[in-house]
């Protein structure tokens, strides 16, 4: 069933994504950002439940948004490397967002477009949010880029330890033969323009990545997402059957 | 989420009995006070220290909560929580905001609260140990808030009383929240309803100790009252509290931990047992079982945000002049 | 204390047709951050359409002490149309 697969791999990064920023909520650098964060991680679990919901009506198994989201494992996660990389520092977390949001608003923008209503109806409020998330973490990445001489080292520590995830951003995973869901590969040049024009003002430089890691549409991810899961997972999965 | 009674604010002022007698004057024809308006040195101390440790409370409050997020049950209540946490921090900010405009800088209050000079609300001292805990938060602690909040709308000093309107507003659902999630959870499996009655039992005292010292015993609370800063006494809203959660627990089936807990039809409310103040004053002077952690994480991301904070402000001077550079 | 955030004021116009109006304070460190946190922390349920946001330093108050001066002097009553005595018959006017 290509479209529940597709629809899984879009929810998974979704919620990795939102679960990673709502782990900031009460730690951020400012009490402003306390508030922006979590608007951010709202946004992404609002869009993973819809797309959950969806996908279980898909599927016709009776699974609703929380089965798929709290009872699978990390092999059946179908989430991008790039969602499940840990927070690291300030710098890390803004420029996971902005790699996102930025491969995000071009793929809702087409999605306007489907013939899908659900997808249809998906992308017109998430283009927005993904908007405001491109601002957001693009006004930060610029800031550190271009601030201190330990902003800006932090920020190229970032960019070596995320550029090599965002060319699975672009594989058609589940989605190959999904005609309801937009063409991942002719996204790039969009989003190599809104990163060229940001790092651009942060005095950054977008590199060549010879060996790009891939692997998470397989459910082949790095090691920290299932502590992630552990964690996310752990309440619900200890009284089977319970509603919450 | 929360003001605990007022502790240990010095109202003694130096003005002329002139002076005093104008200022109570108006205060008494319930007129606001803004923040240039000429005010007792007492009024503004005891303001900058009960809008301080209410801030501080918000932005603790913050963490014992959010120490769930992470952990949700389901994503709907993830959401839901996450969005209270974030509400939790909005509180802060607007109350920091009020008490700046009395002349001190939020970064000044944060130091004083890294360095445990500034005292917060104890209840944030406790752990949060189970998902319950969510629940009995929400509806026992912003219960216990919304009953000190609501009447500090009418406070004499103006932007405490437009923060507070807005933190009354926003918070309605915090309460139904956490009810909703013990509702839920007396209803569900025996370990679900296990889980709410043990989360019941170890936060129903600290939340009506969230009141404060008994009226005998509040040694501030009469210049406060004829500021109009507070409007009811301690033991009023506890009264309040108590009379208000009593029937809600029972109609979900929950035990209040307090054998003591008796109807007084001659009152018309219910006769609480002792509170262990004892464990009150400890828990106050920062010997609660979460105090360090709590001190220790917000130090933490204080700290750690620094280099964040510096590189913002080194951009806007760059901007600045390279705005100017071009004019 | 150096080294610390400006203070903004924040204004919202909660819809077209009203002015803006003051709703709180923000800390950022400039106007496009500032605008992002006013966003973030005082629209989050729908509150407005647009946001003014004004360094609070910018900000020129009028003396509480000259209250008296500003805003009482002798009512000029002849300023409000009850001043004027029209008879009845000729309608509202």
């Amino acid at each position: 069933m290509p479209l529940f697969e597709a629809l899984l791999e879009l929810a998974d990064d979704h919620v990795v994504l939102g679960h990673r920023v709502s782990e900031w909520c009460g730690h951020a650098p400012m009490l402003e950002e306390d508030l922006a964060m979590p608007n951010m991680a709202l946004d992404l679990i609002g869009t993973a439940r819809t797309l959950y919901e969806y996908a279980g009506k898909v599927e016709g198994q009776g699974r609703g948004e929380d089965d798929l989201a709290y009872l699978r494992g990390e092999r059946e996660y179908r989430n991008c490397l790039l969602v499940e990389r840990r927070n690291g520092d300030f710098a890390q977390t803004m420029l996971r967002q902005l790699y996102f949001a930025a491969f995000m608003e071009p793929y809702w923008t087409a999605a306007a477009d489907s013939a899908d209503e659900t997808i249809r109806g998906v992308a017109g409020k998430a283009v927005k949010e993904m908007a405001y998330h491109i601002r957001h973490a693009g006004e930060w990445v610029i800031r550190l880029g271009d601030g201190t001489g330990e902003s800006a080292r932090r920020m190229a520590e970032a960019v070596e330890n995320l550029h090599l995830y965002t060319d699975e951003l672009f594989e058609a995973g589940s989605a190959a033969d999904v005609d309801v869901l937009p063409d991942r590969a002719a996204l790039r040049p969009a989003w190599e323009a809104t990163i060229d024009h940001i790092f651009g003002e942060a005095g950054l430089s977008r590199p060549v990545i010879p060996h790009p890691q891939t692997g998470g549409r397989n459910g082949v991810h790095g090691e920290d997402l299932g502590h992630m899961l552990a964690v996310m997972q752990s309440t619900h999965r200890a009284h089977p059957g319970a509603t919450w | 989420m929360y003001s605990q009674g007022l502790i240990g604010a010095d109202g003694s002022t130096g003005e002329t009995p002139e002076f005093l007698e104008a200022f109570q004057k108006r205060i008494d024809a319930e007129e606001k006070i803004e923040p240039n308006d000429a005010m007792p040195e007492g009024y503004r101390r005891t303001l900058i220290r009960q809008i301080g440790q209410h801030a501080h409370s918000e932005i603790v409050g913050m963490l014992p909560e959010g120490n769930w997020i992470t952990r949700a049950p389901s994503l709907r209540r993830k959401a839901a929580l996450l969005a209270k946490v974030q509400d939790e921090g909005g509180h802060g900010l607007y109350l920091y905001a009020a008490a700046e405009t009395l002349g001190v800088s939020r970064e000044e209050m944060t130091e004083e609260l890294h360095s445990g000079k500034a005292k917060y609300s104890s209840i944030f001292n406790y752990p949060t140990l189970t998902w319950a805990d969510i629940g009995a938060i929400g509806w026992l602690v912003d219960g216990a808030a919304i009953m000190n909040q609501i009447p500090l709308c009418r406070c004499s000093f103006g932007p405490y009383a437009r923060a507070m309107i807005r933190v009354c507003k926003e918070e309605s659902f915090h309460q139904r929240q956490g009810y909703e999630i013990m509702m839920e959870l007396a209803g569900g499996t025996p370990e679900q309803k296990e889980m709410a009655q043990d989360a019941l039992n170890r936060w129903w005292w600290p939340s009506i100790m969230m009141f404060g010292p008994h009226d005998a015993d509040s040694q501030h609370s009469d210049q406060s009252m004829a500021w109009k800063i507070k409007r009811f006494s301690n033991d009023e809203l506890r009264q309040k509290f108590i009379d208000a959660t009593v029937p809600q627990a029972e109609f979900i089936g929950l035990k209040m931990p307090d054998p003591d807990l008796t109807w007084n039809e001659e009152k018309g409310g219910y006769d609480h047992g002792p509170i262990d103040w004892d464990e009150f004053w400890r828990v106050v002077k920062g010997h609660g079982p979460m105090a360090r952690d709590r001190i220790r994480d917000r130090r933490k991301a204080w700290e750690d945000g620094a280099w964040v904070r510096e590189a913002a402000l080194a951009h806007a001077e760059k901007r600045r002049a390279r705005k100017i550079a071009a004019e | 204390m150096a080294n610390e955030m400006p203070l903004w004021e924040v204004f919202i116009r909660p819809r077209n047709g009203l002015s803006h109006k003051h709703c709180g304070s923000i800390h950022a460190a400039d106007e496009v951050m500032a605008l992002q946190a006013a966003r973030d922390v005082y629209t989050r349920r729908g509150e407005g359409n647009s946001i003014w946001v004004v360094l609070s330093s910018a900000i020129t108050a009028s003396d509480p002490d000259q209250a008296g001066e500003n805003f009482e002097p002798g009512e000029k009553i002849y300023r409000h149309p009850t001043f004027y005595e029209i008879p009845e018959e000729v309608g509202n006017m």
